[in-house]
């Protein structure tokens, strides 16, 4: 009710009319929903068309990746990491193999950093295309969803050119790269980097100023920042509160203390606000991609680690910014060539906890665009 | 720096010293983890003496039972009766307002079994602080989604996972797995080819699910 009193919209003056009460609906929306971006289950309580209360199932995906890690070793372990987020397999890889580099106590060449950083970013770019898309054609949006494929089908062609690979690359390595950089690499990020401008100007000519898509976004699924911290949102989700906390900032892994870019952030915590930050993300990771490009340094990529590796007794965790929030790797060792243990926290799991209070007081028509807007994949929510 | 490019991984063949521990589901289990079988400390673990490790002393006293610095990570361990008015002061007085991560391991050798890892966040001072709790086998710790909210799914997931049940949750059900689901997958006498055949050939129709 408080969340709707703010708003003063005309759902809100509905709301306080409205004669339903006793008559409590309780309805399944997925596993097979198209909007629910896999095998979401979410029981909804409805009063008439509103939410009262929900509940998600989840674990449809689960296939035990932490129980997996034990019995691999390390290296072995790293392909697995891809098919959890699976749309930004190189984040994945990228949290992992620099989590096992800290565990060893080494270090990735600042060549193969610099390739990282690039790569990482362009992934960011193709999972916050893949969400654009699919979030405009849930709210019923058909046409972004095909310029967005075009321009994440470029992002995917240079990934299959560097590692052979388009979805689960596996193109990282612990201790740096295992592939130099292919020839017209840099040509290619380039160009792509000088045409996506205008496609971004594309994206956002078809949704910020449509006065449809702002009536499906504003003021739905608000969420502050004190809300997002004590639930542990994170991401996009956390800066479209208002909160400019980005790990690339505040804990700066692979090489993204050498660039220049900003932190978009939000003011009210709508699903608008998670828009328009999600899109001026795509600006930032094409600037630092720019910069990138103009200086790879030279030199090796990979460091000295051994074929077996065997890291120190102990333990460690590290977390890196990936395309949908904090994602982070605790591993322990117990000084053997297999993890003791491997700890994956996902952003999407501990964003999904959010939904039940974003979702109250909203029609069901809203609750698409709210899990939608979350950006959650449920190959990362169940492990 | 072509070195090591295209070359192709194989990481098994070359891996003489792992002969006694192989992959294999049966050695899986405690049986390779002889050498810490007591978590004694690593190599690169040092005692931690910094001012936030001595507030914390000056505050709990044998509440804290130890302070690591792994890789250059705090580490605090506490005992798990102070477990919630730790968390309070974390939150409150220490400014670790995000709750990052809870997960917990198991050490089926030690007289305490369990460690619950906490891994704290403070946007204030942007440092990190891991607590770790031991639990014995039948301990039950004190939920903490009143001090973090997003502790219902961790704790959750712990639940499932590892069977630790936590006092005062919520809604303490399993969450990845089905409710009626038998054993807790990521307890270490878990087997990596074990599952729960009885609920599998119940409400799937197949065989070992294989």
């Amino acid at each position: 009710m408080k969340i709707l009193a703010d708003t003063g919209n005309d759902n809100a003056a509905q709301k306080t009319d409205t004669l339903f009460g006793a008559d409590e609906l309780v309805i399944n929306m997925g596993p097979q929903h198209p909007s629910t971006h896999g095998v979401l289950r979410v029981k909804l309580k409805l009063d008439g068309e509103r939410v009262v209360g929900s509940e998600c199932v989840i674990g449809y995906l689960h296939r035990g990746v932490e129980k997996i890690a034990e019995n691999r070793t390390y290296q072995q372990f790293a392909p697995y990491v891809d098919r959890m987020d699976y749309v930004s397999a190189v984040s994945n890889g990228l949290g992992y193999c620099e989590a096992v580099e800290k565990l060893l106590v080494v270090e990735a060449p600042p060549r193969a950093r610099v390739i990282r950083t690039i790569l990482t970013e362009l992934q960011r770019i193709a999972s916050h295309l893949l969400w654009l898309g699919t979030h405009a054609l849930d709210i019923g949006a058909l046409t972004p969803l095909f310029y967005c494929m075009r321009e994440r089908e470029e992002v995917l062609k240079m990934f299959e050119k560097y590692c052979g690979a388009r979805l689960t690359t596996h193109a990282f390595r612990i201790g740096g790269l295992q592939y130099e950089a292919y020839d017209t690499m840099e040509k290619d990020v380039e160009r792509f980097c000088k045409n996506f401008e205008g496609r971004i100007q594309q994206y956002s000519d078809l949704l910020t100023g449509n006065s449809i898509w702002i009536g499906r976004t504003r003021n739905v699924g608000l969420l502050n920042s004190a809300d997002c911290i004590a639930l542990g949102a994170s991401g996009p989700v956390l800066r479209a509160s208002g909160v400019a906390w980005d790990l690339r900032k505040a804990m700066p892994y692979a090489a993204y203390d050498q660039y220049k870019f900003e932190i978009p952030v939000g003011t009210r915590g709508d699903t608008y606000d998670r828009y328009m930050v999600r899109i001026d993300e795509m600006r930032q990771s094409r600037l630092i991609c720019l910069q990138a490009i103009e200086n790879i340094p030279a030199g090796p990529i990979m460091a000295r680690v051994g074929k077996v590796l065997k890291p120190p007794v102990g333990e460690v965790y590290h977390a890196i910014e990936a395309p949908k929030g904090i994602l982070g790797y605790y591993i322990v060792s117990d000084g053997s060539t297999q993890p003791y243990r491997v700890r994956i926290r996902p952003p999407s799991f501990v964003n999904l906890q959010a939904l039940d209070k974003m979702i109250r007081g909203h029609l069901v028509t809203d609750v698409v665009a709210i899990i939608g807007t979350l950006d959650i994949v449920l190959g990362e929510v169940d492990r | 720096m072509a070195n090591e490019s295209k070359a192709p991984q194989s990481p098994e063949s070359s891996q003489p010293d792992v002969s006694g521990s192989s992959p294999a589901p049966s050695a899986a289990g405690t049986s390779r983890s002889s050498a810490i079988k007591a978590a004694g400390p690593g190599p690169l673990q040092t005692a931690l003496d910094n001012e936030c490790s001595r507030r914390y002393r000056d505050r709990f006293g044998v509440g804290i039972l130890d302070a690591l610095e792994d890789r250059r990570q705090a580490i605090l361990i506490i005992d798990s009766s102070q477990l919630l008015e730790i968390a309070r002061y974390s939150r409150d007085d220490e400014k670790f307002h995000l709750l990052e991560d809870y997960t917990a391991v198991d050490w089926p050798r030690r007289e305490k079994r369990f460690d619950l890892v906490a891994q704290l966040y403070s946007f204030t001072h942007n440092t990190r602080l891991r607590l770790k709790i031991p639990l014995g086998a039948d301990e039950q710790p004190a939920t903490l989604v009143p001090v973090w909210p997003a502790a219902n799914w961790l704790e959750r997931e712990i639940f499932d996972l590892f069977g630790i049940a936590f006092r005062g949750h919520p809604n303490l059900k399993r969450i990845l797995l089905p409710d009626e689901w038998q054993g807790h997958p990521l307890r270490k006498d878990y087997d990596i080819l074990q599952q729960d055949t009885a609920w599998v050939r119940e409400n799937l129709s197949i065989e070992s699910g294989q």
